[in-house]
Order: structure tokens, then sequence, then C-alpha cells
């Protein structure tokens, strides 16, 4: 019976061929708009490091005075940590691993005199950041704790940089001059670009690029290089960055198991009570608290308000496609009573006419669903060529691919099923009277 | 003229789902497109907007010391001269930042030192009248000039006004000094910032604009600074002819580099004002050329959906039609027919579409920070929809006036 109805609908479609290429097109605009805002939304909601995600965490501390006022223009103060605090928790050790970090840029100079001195972004932290965040390594290795304490010159640089400032991968051992200073290159790291970029700073971008070189922490403090990402204070900053009034440190901490987790968040209410038993803190205990990656990046606001507007406008525009399909459909399958009654007459029952009907809307939406996947891709062309951060990540993977095709069939099924419903329910004996 | 409502309303009643749902089509449309219409004002008006400055004549680009420098000011000084001698540049001046320019240094101040008191007492500078909190643009000699600012009174500064520590002149844009000074002379009073001494303003300029935009109202609290640039990195502005701009920006970077090749200068940041402007409204222009394109789209499935469903009832209703000509119908009654239909489901829908816009307005309001709809975009938006739905319907219409009385004596 599939085969007759296939054919019956091709004839039915033919028989009214722009009205036929009308609605294909409505459904094909209506899916390529939608599928194309989708797809952005899903690249940059995306776990940034699946392995891994469900055992990070980022501790939150509110070490600011009771009587700070919000400031909406300003970012967050409570959203890093301070130099103190970070090294407290840093010397508790109670999670797998922990490491704390700041953004940081620098002046590299490539060994050739000739080639010219440029500016490379990377990250100051400490040695458990490349376990905890499963950086592996091509040469060489990652600092120790010791480094971090003895505020070693040592550097760790991407591939990529390796390659530009020494023309080969395996860099380690050698001298590199960044800034004024020299240090020695400890170990080289394996293209590693998380996306969204989750354990920098707020206002750091988020998308693309990583970081090119990797300094002790203890290090960076020490030779007064600079810093970049929000740095707060709410006593007049004096530039030094050890103070208590001053938070710039994001914090991560790895815990593998529930009860760790629990054991954590109980730490920092303890912490934070001992600080104001001392105190340093002028806020209660339950001031602090702990994200999850998944809480943390909710925070960072990854997904620009202008981009979900425009999915919402998208999904409007399929929602008007949509319903003046079904507004086509109805009108459609009504003005063939006559035909439906004849079929009726003959012995189809309506759960025939039903399926016909059916059949004649699917086809519809899988042509439909074709010109919008094409649409789409078009479209996410359109924004691979934009210089947003986040442009780049705009391709379609199996997963939209497939759910693009289903989403449009869904719809059009959707869209033809109360027309079909209507027209399986028109009383034969009156329609054969008129004819 | 005599228009035949209540046929036209039974036949309406008769096809009820599908006319609901044509309005309920035309209503969403509606509904979205006077949204949408609103953000594209709103935000072209954002792209607009005056930075007070001349902009076709202005380039700019940046360079960063890659030595520690004792003395940064002097060194710019020696590159200001090189870039003068580059034939086609008329002015060359170091600055920290530009309208529109991005990155901006803002602070606070009052029109008298009890009120700074007050808001330091306070910790905050807002909720006090007397004092704002604005950003500053610090330039070398002849920035003023170089930017093609309009004084409106006063004077530029003088070359003694120049240093590289703590100044104590500034010029400030007519808006800021309207809210600082309200109903008074701006001119020659004293600001107070915190510091020991308090800041002169010896002149006040028409329209200056933030390097970075906030709120519409605060968008002009800008000052000028006569502070010479005395950091590692710097911006180097030049004059020229607008048609120069490209050769002179070339030839810019090459005497730099021949003065000091110590530096780093980034081709991103080497460009001409517009391209500097544009880039700051990226994505302001590309939201609008979308919003555009979807009410667009908007109005393209609308008319399809009308005209696709006329083209329907004039087939379904052939031989009424060859009847109704047959007893006396002129082709003008048909064709205000079928015109009439279409302008009662349209004026439902545009209805409904009013007061969906208003409610799609508010839901936007909660999340988006965006203003209220200004209410006369609704009448146009319904106006707009009564054109297009006509402007749909004409075709059909038009093919059902054209069917001969003979019809009525056919079978179908």
């Amino acid at each position: 019976m599939f085969g007759y109805y296939l054919d019956l609908a091709l004839r039915s479609l033919r028989r009214n061929q722009i009205l036929t290429a009308l609605m294909v097109l409505a459904i094909g605009l209506g899916i390529g708009a939608s599928m194309t805002m989708m797809t952005v939304l899903h690249v940059m909601s995306a776990d940034p490091i699946p392995d891994r995600s469900g055992q990070l965490f980022y501790p939150h501390l509110d070490p600011t005075p009771l009587d700070r006022r919000k400031n909406a223009l300003a970012p967050d103060p409570t959203d890093n940590m301070t130099w103190p605090d970070a090294m407290a928790l840093l010397a508790a050790h109670r999670g797998t691993r922990q490491a704390a970090m700041s953004g940081g840029n620098l002046v590299a100079h490539p060994e050739k005199v000739s080639a010219n001195p440029f500016t490379i972004d990377g990250r100051y932290t400490t040695a458990d950041f490349f376990a905890m965040f499963r950086l592996r390594f091509v040469a060489g290795h990652a600092w120790t704790a010791t480094d971090d304490t003895a505020r070693s010159r040592v550097v760790v640089l991407s591939e990529a940089l390796s390659r530009t400032l020494f023309g080969t991968d395996d860099s380690a051992g050698r001298m590199v001059q960044l800034g004024e200073h020299t240090f020695r290159v400890i170990g080289v790291t394996a293209p590693w670009a998380p996306q969204p970029m989750f354990y920098a700073d707020a206002a750091a971008h988020k998308f693309g690029e990583s970081d090119q070189f990797f300094l002790p922490l203890a290090t960076a403090v020490d030779l007064k290089l600079d810093t970049s990402g929000n740095v707060s204070s709410w006593k007049k900053f004096s530039g030094d960055l050890t103070a208590s009034s001053v938070t710039w440190l994001q914090f991560w901490v790895q815990l593998d198991k529930p009860d760790q987790v629990a054991a954590y968040r109980r730490f920092l209410f303890d912490y934070s009570a001992q600080q104001k038993a001392l105190g340093v803190y002028e806020r209660p205990a339950d001031s602090a608290r702990l994200d999850s990656l998944r809480e943390r990046l909710v925070t960072l606001h990854l997904v620009p308000d202008d981009l979900r507007l425009q999915s919402w406008l998208a999904l409007g525009f399929l929602m008007v496609c949509m319903v003046n399909i079904v507004a086509l459909l109805l009108a459609k399958f009504l003005r063939r009573s006559g035909e439906v009654s004849v079929r009726r007459a003959l012995g189809a029952q309506r759960r025939d006419i039903f399926v016909q009907f059916g059949v004649e809307s699917a086809l519809i939406g899988l042509v439909g669903g074709g010109l919008g996947l094409l649409l789409a891709q078009l479209g996410l062309w359109g924004i691979r060529r934009r210089p947003d951060e986040y442009a780049q990540l705009a391709q379609m993977d199996t997963a939209m691919l497939l759910s693009t095709f289903a989403l449009a069939v869904v719809a059009s099924v959707l869209a033809g099923l109360l027309p079909a419903w209507r027209a399986c329910h028109i009383a034969p004996a009156l329609q054969l009277k008129t004819l | 003229m005599n228009l035949p409502l209540q046929p036209i309303l039974a036949s309406l009643r008769h096809h009820r789902l599908t006319t609901a749902l044509l309005m309920l089509q035309v209503a969403l449309t509606c509904a979205i497109v006077c949204n949408v219409a609103f953000m594209i004002v709103t935000r072209w008006g954002e792209v607009r907007i005056d930075s007070g400055i001349d902009e076709t004549s202005l380039s700019m680009l940046e360079s960063q010391g890659v030595k520690a420098d004792a003395t940064p000011w002097i060194h710019h000084a020696e590159d200001l001269t090189a870039l003068r001698g580059i034939p086609g540049v008329t002015a060359a001046v170091a600055v920290d930042t530009l309208p529109l320019g991005g990155s901006e240094s803002s602070t606070g101040a009052c029109a008298s030192s009890e009120a700074m008191e007050a808001a330091i007492k306070a910790n905050s500078i807002d909720g006090q009248s007397a004092c704002a909190e604005f950003a500053t643009l610090a330039g070398s000699p002849g920035e003023l000039a170089a930017l093609g600012l309009k004084l409106i009174a006063g004077r530029d500064f003088l070359p003694d006004d120049y240093k590289t520590g703590d100044i104590s002149a500034a010029i400030i844009s007519r808006e800021l000094a309207e809210r600082l000074y309200p109903g008074a002379q701006a001119l020659g009073k004293s600001l107070y910032n915190g510091s020991d001494t308090p800041v002169r303003i010896v002149g006040i300029v028409d329209t200056l604009l933030r390097p970075y935009l906030r709120d519409a109202g605060i968008n002009q609290f800008t000052m000028l600074w006569p502070q010479l640039p005395n950091d590692n990195s710097v911006t180097y502005l030049l004059r020229s002819a607008p048609r120069d701009s490209e050769r002179v920006l070339k030839a810019a970077v090459a005497v730099l580099n021949k003065v000091n090749p110590q530096r780093i200068i980034p081709a991103k940041r080497v460009r001409t004002y517009t391209q500097m402007r544009d880039s700051y409204f990226q994505r302001d222009t590309t939201m609008i050329g979308l919003l555009l394109a979807s009410a667009l789209g908007l109005f393209f499935v609308t008319a399809l959906g009308i005209a696709g469903l006329a083209n329907f009832w004039v087939q379904q209703r052939t031989r009424q039609i060859g009847i109704r000509r047959a007893i006396g119908a002129t082709r003008g009654d048909i064709l205000r027919y079928f015109q009439t239909e279409n302008f009662l489901i349209v004026s439902g829908g545009t209805v409904l579409g009013m007061l969906l816009a208003s409610a799609l307005n508010l839901l936007l309001m909660t999340h988006y920070e965006l203003p209220r709809l200004p209410l006369y975009y609704l009448p146009i938006g319904a106006l707009i929809l009564w054109g297009l739905g006509q402007l749909a319907v004409l075709g059909p219409a038009l093919r059902a006036a054209a069917v001969p009385p003979v019809v009525a004596t056919r079978s179908v």
C-alpha cells in the first residue's frame, strides 16, 4: 500500500507544481534558519573536556568587605581568588589535584636575531594543571611542585610556539627569552584547545586560540610579568598582586567522588569561617561555594545575547512557516473531498486516507529537509566568515546533520497531521451527491 | 459601493480552520516583524552615532616597545617628528585611546570638593548629583586640531598644560558640562577628582564620544586630558586627505621601524578610523542584516501563504463565480469580493498580531534589556501587512474575475 500512496502523493504534488515548490521552499527556509542557529548553539555549549568535566570544580570565596557596593558595569570581584587564599587552598591539598592560574602575555624573542619579536598569550599556573586538564607532552615534561616553590625559571611551550621559535617540536632543554628574562624550556605540549576555554578568567576570550606557553605562577609573580584578565581591588591598589585585597586568580580542583565533593564543600566553609575568626573576612562562612564545571560555564555567560536572540528569531520564523504549511495542506486536502469520498465509498478506511495524506506531507518534509540542510550549510558558511571568535567552530557534525532531517520530517508530518485528520473525517455521502 | 459582507462571512465561517490558521500566521508575522523593525531602528541609531571627530581624515597605528623604557614619551616625540615628515601627513599626535577605540580609562570627579568628600565617604559617586563618572582621553599637543573637534567655549591647551604627571587643565564635552554644572557656566570652574590639585576646565567641545559605549545618557561623558602618553605602548594618530590614508599608513610603519626596530606594530592595528569604527560596530551591522533578512523572509512566507490559499479558493469556487457572473455580478464585484475577504482575514490577524507584538516586546524587555516598543510601530506594521495581503491576493483575484459566466452552465 505504501508504494501506492507514494505514487498518489507524487501525482498530487505534480498536479500543483508551483504550490508544491512554495511549500518545500517555506519548510526549507524555516528548517535552514533554525538549524543554522541550533548548530551554533550546539557547538558553543559543547563539553570542553568530556572525559574530565564531571570531576572539575571551581571554588568561590568572598573576602570582600561588607560595605562593598555592587557596580553593574564592573566585573564581580569574587569571581576570582586572592593570592593568599589560592596559596592556602593549594597547600591544604584537599582535592585529588588542584591548580591556581592566571592569564598572561609576554613578548617572545625568536632565536634568530633577524626575526621580529611578537606577543604571545599563555598561562601562569601551578604544577597540577597539566595532569588535571590532561595535557599531553610531545617532548619533556611538566614542572613539579618543587619548581613552584623554588620559583624556577622554566617554561612549557605549545607545539606551535616551539616550532615558530626553534623550528622544531623538541625544544626541551633550550633557552628562550620571554620579555626581559630567559627561561629554560622544560616541556612541549601537544595541541590542546578546549572550546570553550572554560578555565580562563571571565573577561578572557573563550573560543579560538588557546594558550601558547605555561609558566610557574610564583615565578611570574616574582618577576612581575604582565597578567591579563580582571584584577579587582577593594583597597587602594599598590600594584602588589599578593595582597589579600586583590582578586585575580582562577582556582580549579579535581574531586573524583561525591563524598570528596561534599568534604571539599565543608572544607571551604571551614576555611571561610576560620578567615572570619581571624578578622580577614567580614562575610559569613556560607558565602563560600563550590561550582561544578557546568555551573561555572553558566556563570561565564558563553552565548552572547545577540546569538540567543537570533536563535529565537529563527525558531519564530520556523513557526510561521509551519502555520503556513498547515493552512496550505488543509486547503489542498479538503479540496480533494470528492476524491476522498470515492475512495471511502469503495471501501477505504479512515486510517487509509490518513496514511495516504500523511505520506504526502512527509514527502514534502523530506524534500524541504534536504533544502533546509543545504540552506543551513550556506548559513554556517556565512557565520564562519564572520570575525566573531566562535565563528570558526560553526560546523555541522553527524548528530546535527541527522537531527536536521529528523526535525524537517517531524515538523512536516506534524503539519500534515491536522489536515489529514480533517480530510479523513469528511462525510462521503454528502460529497458524492454533489459530484 | 455595495460590499457583499454577508456571503463573505458565511464562506469564511465555512472554512473556519483554514481562515483561523491564516489569521494566526498574519498575527505571528505582525508580532515578530514589529519587534524586529524596532530592533533594526534601535541598532541603526547606535551604529550611526556621531563621534564628534573628523573621521574620514584620520588613520592610526599602534606601537609596542619590546624593551623596558625609562622615558617612553621622549621616544614617542621622536617617532612623531619622523611621522610628520611623511608627505601627505598634516598632523600626527600620540594618544592613549580614541572615541569608539574600545579600551577606556574612566574616572570620577565632582563639581565641588564637598561633593567629592561625600562621594568618598559613600564609597561611590553614583547618586551624587554634582559628580559624574566619565572617560578620559589623553594625548600629545595638537590632539584637538588633529581630531577636528569643535570647541564651543574656551581655548585649546597651551604648551605648558602638557605634562607626563598630574595635570591641571581639561577640556570636557558639552553634555558632561551640563551634568556637572547644570544651568551654570562650566568654563573656568574646577573639577575635584580626589587628588591634591583640582583640575580647571579651560574648554568645552560640542560632541566627543566615549571609547566604549554604555547607555545613551552617558555616552558623551568625556574629558580631554593634556597628559603626554608615557607608556611603552602608544597609538599614533595621523591626519591626511582620505585618499592618502592607505599610502600614509604603509609609509608610517616603515618610518617607525627605521627610527627604532625594537617594537611590535600589530598589523591588525594599522588602520583608518573608518575601519576601526566598522569593526567596533561589526556585530551590530551583522545583526541588522540578519534582522532585515528575517523580516523580509517572514513577509515572503506570509505573502506566499495568502496567495496560495486564495489560489485554492478561486479554483474551488470557479463554478460559483460563474453563476454569480451569469446572474449579473461584474468583474469588479468578483475582484472586490476576494479583496474584501483578504482584508477581513488580514484585519483579524493584525488585531491579534498587535496584541502579540506588545506581549513579545514585554518578554524581550525582561530577557534582553530592550526598550519599550513605541506604539506607532503597531499601526505601521498593520498597514504594511494589509498592503502585502492585497498585493498577494491580486493575482488570484484577477484570475477569478476573468472567469466567464458560461462556466455556470457547465458541469464540473
